[in-house]
């Protein structure tokens, strides 16, 4: 075991978390909120990308008593404000296929095209997926 | 170049864990550095002793507890993600310990990249 200390002292790096799945029936939206804090605790600056079936996790009434009884933590999403987290990006084109509008998210967004997204996610020191 | 990895599903189901080794072994041949190596998600599979290929497949577990010994490499599970998967300090392979996901944002802090295997 060679366990690592790295150099992290008044490091601040741009982290983007770039949600693909939707948010119940797998862990991963969970496992990815769970990153999420931990950057901000790290007082990192920290931006989320919704894309693909992703956009489905900040979509109002999500309901999961009445299914498969997995832990509702879609509330965490408005909780993201209070730990300076207000980078929220939803890619357009993927909201529109499912039929879906701002209108329907518990957060506020910005909604930009896929050709935004590319870039935004270029300008990111560090991109983590889940 | 200092690289950081993550590491995101398990050794059997998704390439993403032989692609990472693969990966952590042509960088470090090429004379760069992978301080740690981050298991996440069912990637914390990749440290469970428990584990037994077939004896004429690839063992990874113990290829990157290998690589740890030869290379100083840090490999750690996430403690949660672990919990969850029933990866704790008795079934924990050689080389890997178990710690929290800061150790996952300092590797994004202090590494020159932090690339992902994964979907």
């Amino acid at each position: 075991m060679a366990e690592f200390e790295f150099e992290t002292e008044g490091v601040v790096k741009k982290f983007m978390f770039l949600n693909r799945k939707a948010p119940y029936g797998t862990i991963y939206a969970l496992e990815v909120l769970e990153t999420v804090l931990i950057s901000a605790a790290f007082d990192q600056e920290v931006a989320l990308a919704f894309v693909d079936d992703g956009v489905y996790q900040i979509m109002k009434g999500c309901d999961t008593a009445a299914t498969s009884g997995m832990k509702n933590f879609s509330k965490t999403y408005r909780a993201l404000e209070g730990y300076d987290v207000e980078q929220l990006f939803v890619e357009k084109e993927s909201m529109e296929a499912r039929g879906l509008t701002e209108d329907d998210f518990i957060v506020d967004v910005q909604v930009v095209p896929a050709s935004e997204m590319v870039a935004l996610i270029a300008a990111q020191d560090v991109v983590i997926s889940g | 170049m200092n690289i950081g990895i993550l590491v995101n599903e398990g050794p059997f189901t998704h390439q993403a864990s032989d692609s990472a080794y693969m990966f952590a072994k042509a960088a470090i041949a090429k004379g760069h550095a992978v301080p740690r190596v981050f298991f996440y998600y069912d990637g914390v599979n990749n440290g469970n002793k428990l584990s037994e290929p077939q004896s004429d497949d690839r063992d990874l577990v113990k290829l990157w507890g290998r690589l740890a010994d030869e290379h100083g490499v840090d490999l750690v599970v996430c403690v949660a993600a672990g919990l969850r998967r029933g990866i704790k300090d008795d079934v924990l392979a050689e080389g890997f310990r178990i710690s929290g996901l800061g150790q996952l944002i300092e590797a994004g802090m202090g590494c020159d990249r932090l690339v992902t295997f994964g979907d």
